[in-house]
């Protein structure tokens, strides 16, 4: 008896390791990681018990010459047949912005000064990436679902690209999230859903003055149990208008005009303030 | 009054903007320096990306210039044929400039190369400077000292190829002006300057141009080329954001009338003084922050779009 627990302790433990490495905290470098799934899968007939429904607050954001950051509300109910279940239900709010390819520099002291000496190269990492909910994420959600809709923010950094150059990447990871998160880029607002009666919600997002065009990703999730049970997804266009977007396109389609026209602007004041103080002198 | 910029992609404060560009303005007008080497450390620190500052420093710098030689041709301070002779070498090095930043862009070291060309740069001609500054100071003051001549006759003034430059009073050959207009080039690629602070000494000690020209000159070969190397950037990385240069143009236009009016009425001792300086506080700085631990030892780059 006493060599058959032997036996299954044996058995048991390489699995309970493999359990642990399936889900580690960061991405495994080097590995291109298959996209997340776009809905639970489940059979077309049965229906979630619960189904969230969402609304916006705007579903679009004009960057103008005054843009200076803005906050979007999303609000919604959920929707259910059957009576509400004893166990908490919590919220889950995500917002993510393109992304873009980054490189993670370390510095070194080398011959009395500090250069850039590693690095990391981040295949892509969102330009602004916020999560909110009802409550600490480690508490209200199971690392295989976070892992699974990449959910927190270390899961919302996608695989790194390339040879490494450095052994260890982890602490790579932690210094792009502090700095992201010290520029505004990464938030983290564990309590910043309400939820109120286990069917209304509302959370409010501040979206930064440095923001990126392009389509933005708003999922929220139900979560019972530590589970994912429902998805709801919808976009966000961040669009550059008027003489912003004119700007904009013109230096990237016409550059050869854009920079004459800098350049014209430039001479034009130059000389046009040479002249009005002449004449002031003069008077 | 916070300004979106569409390249650039922020939202900075207009008047920071403004007030950075006048303070610029005053230095370009007073000095005979495009004020580049102030205005790209400055704007790294309000958060815009280095390619757009460096990028947009350029755009900036052509238009305290423009407003800078008007000024200039017209009190007749302005020696042509030598700044054509710099601007011929001018060109050639900013184009090779550009090539050398990309290179130095996808190495991760466009920092530390800037930060070090900076230090050494602005120590050696800021020491120079002094040096020569307070001795012309001690002479005024004790006339019975010997008199310095007009200009050394060194080996810059043995090579062949010789050219009368009437306005400087010089008759000497056009290689030293070439590579000067070469090396200037260069730094205003790379460093994002219009190269003021490193032709205006040159001029004076290794050419031997007389002081009342020098200004004028190295203004007419810094918006030449600061305008080319605005239109290369804007060209082939689409990093110029006009919206930032306005803003900085509008103030730095201001800023250089004042300065070259205030520059009139300084003795060319005194200004030389201030500007050495000048030179030797921004280049404490950046040795400090070379040598002195980094807040942060790691740092993200974003990748080119």
């Amino acid at each position: 008896m006493r060599r058959l627990a032997l036996i299954l302790a044996l058995a048991l433990a390489p699995a309970a390791l493999a359990q642990d490495e399936a889900f580690p905290l960061y991405p495994d470098p080097g590995l291109p990681r298959a996209p997340a799934p776009e809905n639970v899968s489940r059979p077309e007939a049965e229906q979630p018990a619960e189904q969230v429904v969402v609304g916006l607050s705007s579903d679009s954001v004009a960057i103008t010459a005054s843009f200076d950051g803005s906050d979007i509300l999303i609000y919604g109910a959920i929707r259910r047949e059957t009576p509400i279940p004893d166990t908490p239900l919590h919220v889950i709010v995500t917002v993510e912005a393109p992304s873009q390819a980054l490189t993670v520099w370390r510095k070194a002291r080398r011959a009395g000064i500090w250069i850039n000496t590693e690095r990391v190269e981040v295949g892509a990492a969102p330009s602004y990436y916020a999560v909110a909910s009802t409550g600490p994420l480690d508490q209200i959600l199971d690392p295989a679902w976070d892992a699974r809709y990449r959910i927190s923010l270390p899961q919302a950094m996608r695989a790194f690209e390339g040879a490494l150059e450095v052994r260890d990447t982890v602490p790579f990871t932690e210094a792009l999230l502090r700095l992201r998160e010290a520029e505004g880029r990464f938030l983290l607002d564990e309590g910043g859903v309400h939820l109120a009666e286990e069917t209304l919600f509302r959370a409010d997002i501040a979206l930064p003055a440095t923001l990126v065009e392009g389509e933005y990703k708003t999922r929220i999730f139900l979560v019972r149990d530590g589970q994912v049970i429902d998805v709801h997804r919808a976009p966000i266009m961040v669009r550059k208008v008027g003489l912003e977007r004119w700007l904009y396109r013109l230096a990237f389609d016409q550059p050869l005009l854009y920079g004459l026209m800098s350049l014209a602007v430039a001479v034009l004041a130059g000389w046009g303030a040479s002249a009005a103080f002449r004449k002031l002198r003069r008077a | 009054m916070q300004i979106y910029l569409p390249i650039a992609e922020v939202s900075v404060n207009a008047f920071t903007l403004i007030g950075l560009g006048g303070l610029v303005g005053l230095m370009s007008g007073l000095f005979g320096v495009g004020g580049g080497f102030l205005i790209t450390p400055l704007l790294f620190f309000i958060g815009i990306p280095p390619a757009i500052a460096v990028a947009t420093g350029a755009n900036q710098v052509v238009a305290s210039s423009v407003s800078g030689v008007l000024a200039h041709m017209k009190r007749r301070t302005v020696d042509f044929r030598m700044g054509g002779v710099l601007l011929a070498g001018g060109l050639v090095g900013s184009a090779l400039g550009v090539l050398v930043f990309n290179v130095l862009q996808r190495l991760g070291q466009v920092e530390l190369v800037v930060q070090l060309c900076y230090v050494v740069f602005l120590g050696l001609i800021g020491t120079m400077m002094l040096q020569e500054s307070i001795r012309a100071l001690r002479r005024a003051r004790n006339p019975a000292a010997p008199r310095r001549k007009l200009h050394d006759h060194m080996w810059v003034h043995r090579l062949p190829l010789k050219v009368k430059f009437r306005a400087s009073g010089l008759y000497i050959s056009v290689i030293p002006p070439l590579l000067v207009g070469l090396a200037v080039g260069v730094l205003a690629a790379i460093m994002g300057v219009g190269g003021g602070f490193i032709m205006v000494p040159a001029m004076i000690y290794l050419l031997g141009m007389p002081t009342k020209v020098v200004v004028g000159t190295s203004l007419f070969q810094i918006t030449f080329v600061t305008a080319f190397t605005t239109l290369m950037h804007a060209v082939s990385y689409n990093t110029v954001d006009v919206m930032l240069a306005v803003l900085l143009i509008v103030g730095g236009v201001v800023g250089a009338q004042i300065g070259t009016s205030l520059g009139a009425r300084l003795r060319a001792e005194q200004l030389r003084i201030l500007l050495a300086l000048l030179v030797l506080a921004v280049c404490g700085k950046l040795a400090l922050d070379l040598f002195l631990p980094p807040e942060d030892l790691y740092s993200i780059v974003v990748r080119a779009r």
